[in-house]
C-alpha cells in the first residue's frame, strides 16, 4: 500500500494559494511519484538483464567483424553491414524472407474478415466452430510442421487419396517448398488474426449496421461504408502481428521448407551464420537487420493507420 | 419548408408477433395508424415495444402478422427497402463521418445527385439547428446535439413513417425536456407520422396522439392520452398511468347502484368504481387511486363517500408547489398523497377520496386479456 495522508493535505479549497500547500510527497504523488514504483523494479531488472544488455551487446558485435570478413568485404568496421548488403547469397534472403511473411499476412487478415463477419451472428454449432477455427493456436510451429510432412508429403493422406481417387497423375508437391512453408505459416497464423479480427469487429456496435439498413443500404454498402473504415485500424494492427509472426519464421521455413532455396529466409540466415560458421558478429548483423527490416513495414503500415478514422465505435470493445 | 413526410394513407398491424425460440416477445398487435399521427408504445422494458418497433423497421422478421402499408404489405419488403426512418436509443451515429456525411448517407444509398444531396443535408441541418456544427464528427458533439442528428438524418429521406426508439432516455432530465418539445415541433411542422418507443409515461402522454399500452408482449390499451389517463382498463395500464396506489383488496359487497362496490384492502373499507370490461364477478382485487386524488381531512370534514384512510407520515419529500408525501396505514399499507402543505413525520394523517376516484380492477386479468389474443394471432 501507498503511505498515508499527509496531515497538511487539508486545507479549504477555495482560498487561491499562489504556491500549493501540500507536502512534496503529496505533489509527487499527484504527478504519479510515490512509493507503488517500487513494484516495477522487477521488471525492470528483467528488462535489462535479458533484453537491453543482450541486445546492445548484440549491436556492438555486429561493429567487431571478423578478420576474414573485412578482407572480403572492407569497409572496417562495418565490414559485416557491407557484406549485408553486397553478398546476393545473404541479401536475398531479404526478398525470399518477404515473398513468404507478406502475402502470408495479408491471407490472414483479409481471409479473417468474411470468417469473424459470419461468426459475429448467433447460430447453432457456433462455438465448436470457433474452436476448431483457433485450435492450431495451441499446436506451436513444430507440432504443424510434422503434422504437414505426415499429412501433406509425398507419401501423406492427402496425396494417397488424391492418387487413389485419380484426381491427380503424380503425387502434389506440397512440402519442403514455397507451398509448405505458406500453409504452416496460414495454420499457425490464421487463428491468431481471426482472434483478433473477432475481438476489433465485436467493438462496432450493430446497431451501426441496423441504422445503415435503415437508411437505405445494401450487405455490400454497409460493410464498405460502415464496417470496413471503423475496422481498417485494427485490421492495420493485426496484419502487423502477423506480419511479424510471419517474418520471423525460422522451424517451417527448415522443416516442411526448402531450406537452402526458396525458403531460405533471415532467421535461417542468421542461424547458418551463428551454427555454422561461428560468425557470431554476422549472425547478430542479419538478425539486426531482420528486426530494421520488419520496422520499416511496420512503420509503412502505422503511417497508413494514422490516416484512419480511430475513434470510438460504439461497441462493447 | 421542403422537407415533407412521405405520403400514405394508413398503416395497418394486423396479428403482428414475434417469437424468440418459444418465448412471446409480442403477440397479436393490431394497430392502424393514420398518416401524420403521433403513436406512443408505452410499457415497462421487457414488454415487447422495441421488438414490435424492430418488426416494423424490418430489422427482425415477423413470426406471425402482416404489415399493409395502404393495403400493400411491406413486412416482406427488406429494411433498406422499407423506407421507415429510424433513431435509435443510442443514435446510433457513424462515428467516421462528419455530421453532414451522417444526413447525407441515406441520400446517397438513393443515389440523388450531389447538388440536390447537398441542398437537403443543408435543409436538414438547419432543421434541426446544428449548422455550426455541419463538419464536427459525432464524437465532438453532446448528447442532445448526436440525438438531433440522428433526427434529421431519419427525416431528410423524407420517410412514410419515423420510428423512434427510447430518443431521449440518454439524455439527463433538462435535455429531456427540451428535446421533447423539438420532437413534438418536428412532428407538427413536417407531418411525420410516427411510432415512438418508451417506458416514460410522461413522454408517451405530451408527445402522442394515441398509445398503445404493452405488457409482456400484448396490448393492454389503445387510446388518446386523456382517455388511458382517465379510464386505464385494467391495473397494469392504471400503474402506468400515475396510480400509484395499487392495493391489493377483497370485495366485500356490490353498493348496487351502477359501477359501486364496496372493497375491503387490508384493515380499511372503501367504496369504490368497479372498472372491469368483461364485467367480472372476481373477488380478489386491485384497488387503484392517484396521489393527487388522495385528500388530507381537516377535523370535523365529512369523508366522500365514507372513505377514509388514516395512517402515519412516514416520508415527506419537497416538490415545488407541493409535497409527496408517504402515509402508512396501520396495517403497513402504504399510501402515496400529495399535498400543498407538508405535515409532520410521524403525525397521524386521515385521508379521503371519492369514490369515482378509486378504481377496482380485476386483480388477475393477464390470463382472461391473453386468450383471445392468441386466438387473433393465430388466425391471422
Amino acid at each position: 500500500m501507498s503511505t498515508a495522508p499527509t496531515a497538511s493535505g487539508h486545507r479549504t479549497p477555495d482560498r487561491r494559494a499562489p504556491r500549493s500547500t501540500a507536502s512534496l510527497r503529496h505533489r509527487l504523488a499527484e504527478r504519479g511519484v510515490d512509493s507503488s514504483l517500487w513494484l516495477m523494479v522487477p521488471a525492470l531488472v528483467f528488462a535489462l538483464a535479458l533484453f537491453v544488455y543482450p541486445f546492445s551487446y548484440g549491436i556492438g558485435l555486429t561493429f567487431q567483424p571478423s578478420l576474414a570478413a573485412q578482407e572480403r568485404w572492407g569497409g572496417g568496421v562495418l565490414a559485416n553491414y557491407v557484406a549485408f548488403f553486397r553478398d546476393p547469397f545473404v541479401f536475398d534472403s531479404v526478398w525470399i524472407t518477404m515473398r513468404l511473411a507478406l502475402p502470408a499476412a495479408l491471407f490472414n487478415v483479409i481471409a479473417s474478415i468474411p470468417v469473424a463477419l459470419v461468426l459475429r451472428r448467433r447460430f447453432r454449432g457456433k462455438r465448436l466452430m470457433t474452436s476448431v477455427l483457433v485450435l492450431p493456436i495451441t499446436l506451436g510451429t513444430v507440432l504443424t510442421a510434422q503434422g504437414l510432412l505426415i499429412f501433406a508429403g509425398r507419401q501423406g493422406w492427402l496425396n494417397r487419396f488424391l492418387m487413389a481417387a485419380g484426381l491427380v497423375d503424380e503425387p502434389l508437391q506440397l512440402v519442403n517448398n514455397y507451398v509448405g512453408v505458406m500453409l504452416s505459416l496460414i495454420i499457425t497464423g490464421f487463428p491468431f488474426a481471426f482472434l483478433l479480427v473477432s475481438s476489433y469487429l465485436s467493438g462496432i456496435d450493430p446497431s451501426l449496421e441496423s441504422a445503415a439498413r435503415t437508411l437505405g443500404a445494401g450487405w455490400w454498402q454497409r460493410f464498405r461504408r460502415i464496417t470496413m473504415p471503423l475496422l481498417a485500424p485494427g485490421l492495420a494492427t493485426t496484419f502487423i502481428l502477423t506480419f511479424v509472426l510471419a517474418f520471423s519464421v525460422f522451424p517451417s521455413a527448415r522443416l516442411v521448407g526448402d531450406a537452402m532455396g526458396s525458403t531460405r529466409v533471415m532467421s535461417l540466415m542468421a542461424f547458418r551464420a551463428f551454427g555454422e560458421q561461428n560468425d557470431y558478429p554476422m549472425a547478430s548483423t542479419i538478425a539486426l537487420m531482420m528486426g530494421v527490416v520488419e520496422l520499416a513495414v511496420v512503420a509503412l503500415v502505422l503511417a497508413w493507420r494514422a490516416l484512419l478514422y480511430k475513434g470510438s465505435t460504439g461497441g462493447k470493445g | 419548408m421542403a422537407i415533407t413526410a412521405g405520403t400514405f394513407e394508413s398503416l395497418e398491424l394486423r396479428g403482428v408477433g414475434r417469437t424468440f425460440g418459444g418465448h412471446e416477445a409480442l403477440v397479436g398487435l393490431d394497430l392502424t395508424v393514420r398518416a401524420g399521427e403521433f403513436i406512443a408504445l408505452l410499457g415497462p422494458s421487457g414488454c415487447g415495444k422495441s421488438t414490435a418497433l424492430n418488426c416494423l423497421a424490418g430489422l427482425l422478421p415477423l413470426t406471425h402478422g402482416q404489415i399493409l402499408l395502404d393495403g400493400t404489405r411491406v413486412d416482406t419488403v427488406p429494411s433498406e427497402k422499407r423506407g421507415f426512418g429510424m433513431v435509435f436509443q443510442s443514435y446510433a451515429l457513424f462515428p467516421h463521418l462528419s455530421v453532414e456525411k451522417n444526413v447525407a448517407f441515406g441520400l446517397q444509398m438513393r443515389g440523388l445527385g450531389k447538388q440536390e444531396i447537398r441542398r437537403r443535408v443543408d435543409e436538414a441541418i438547419d432543421l434541426v439547428k446544428l449548422g455550426e456544427h455541419a463538419r464536427k464528427l459525432p464524437g465532438q458533439l453532446s448528447g442532445g446535439q448526436q440525438q438531433r442528428v440522428a433526427i434529421a438524418r431519419a427525416v431528410v429521406l423524407e420517410p412514410s413513417l419515423v420510428l423512434m426508439d427510447e430518443p431521449l432516455s440518454n439524455l439527463d432530465a433538462k435535455l429531456r425536456l427540451d428535446m421533447r418539445t423539438e420532437i413534438r415541433r418536428l412532428h407538427q411542422s413536417l407531418g411525420l407520422t410516427t411510432i415512438y418507443v418508451t417506458h416514460d409515461q410522461e413522454e408517451a402522454l405530451s408527445l402522442a396522439d394515441r398509445l398503445v399500452v404493452l405488457r409482456e408482449g400484448r396490448v393492454q390499451q389503445v387510446g388518446t392520452p386523456d382517455e388511458l389517463y382517465d379510464h386505464p382498463r385494467n391495473w397494469h395500464v392504471a400503474d402506468f398511468m400515475g396510480y400509484r396506489n395499487i392495493l391489493p383488496g377483497v370485495v366485500v359487497a356490490p353498493q348496487g347502484a351502477g359501477d359501486r362496490v364496496q372493497v375491503s384492502v387490508g384493515s380499511l373499507a372503501l367504496s369504490g368504481r368497479q372498472v372491469d370490461p368483461a364485467g367480472s364477478t372476481a373477488r380478489d382485487v386491485r384497488v387503484a387511486v392517484r396521489p393527487d386524488d388522495l385528500v388530507v381531512l381537516a377535523p370535523g370534514e365529512e369523508p366522500r363517500d365514507g372513505n377514509v384512510l388514516r395512517g402515519t407520515v412516514l416520508v415527506v419529500e419537497y416538490h415545488g408547489r407541493e409535497f409527496a408525501v408517504v402515509v402508512q396505514a396501520p396495517d403497513g399499507t402504504l399510501l402515496h398523497v400529495r399535498t400543498p402543505v407538508a405535515p409532520q413525520v410521524g403525525a397521524e394523517l386521515a385521508l379521503t377520496a371519492p369514490a369515482e376516484r378509486i378504481l377496482v380492477f380485476p386483480a388477475d386479468l393477464t390470463e382472461r386479456s391473453a386468450e383471445p389474443d392468441r386466438a387473433e394471432a393465430v388466425a391471422a
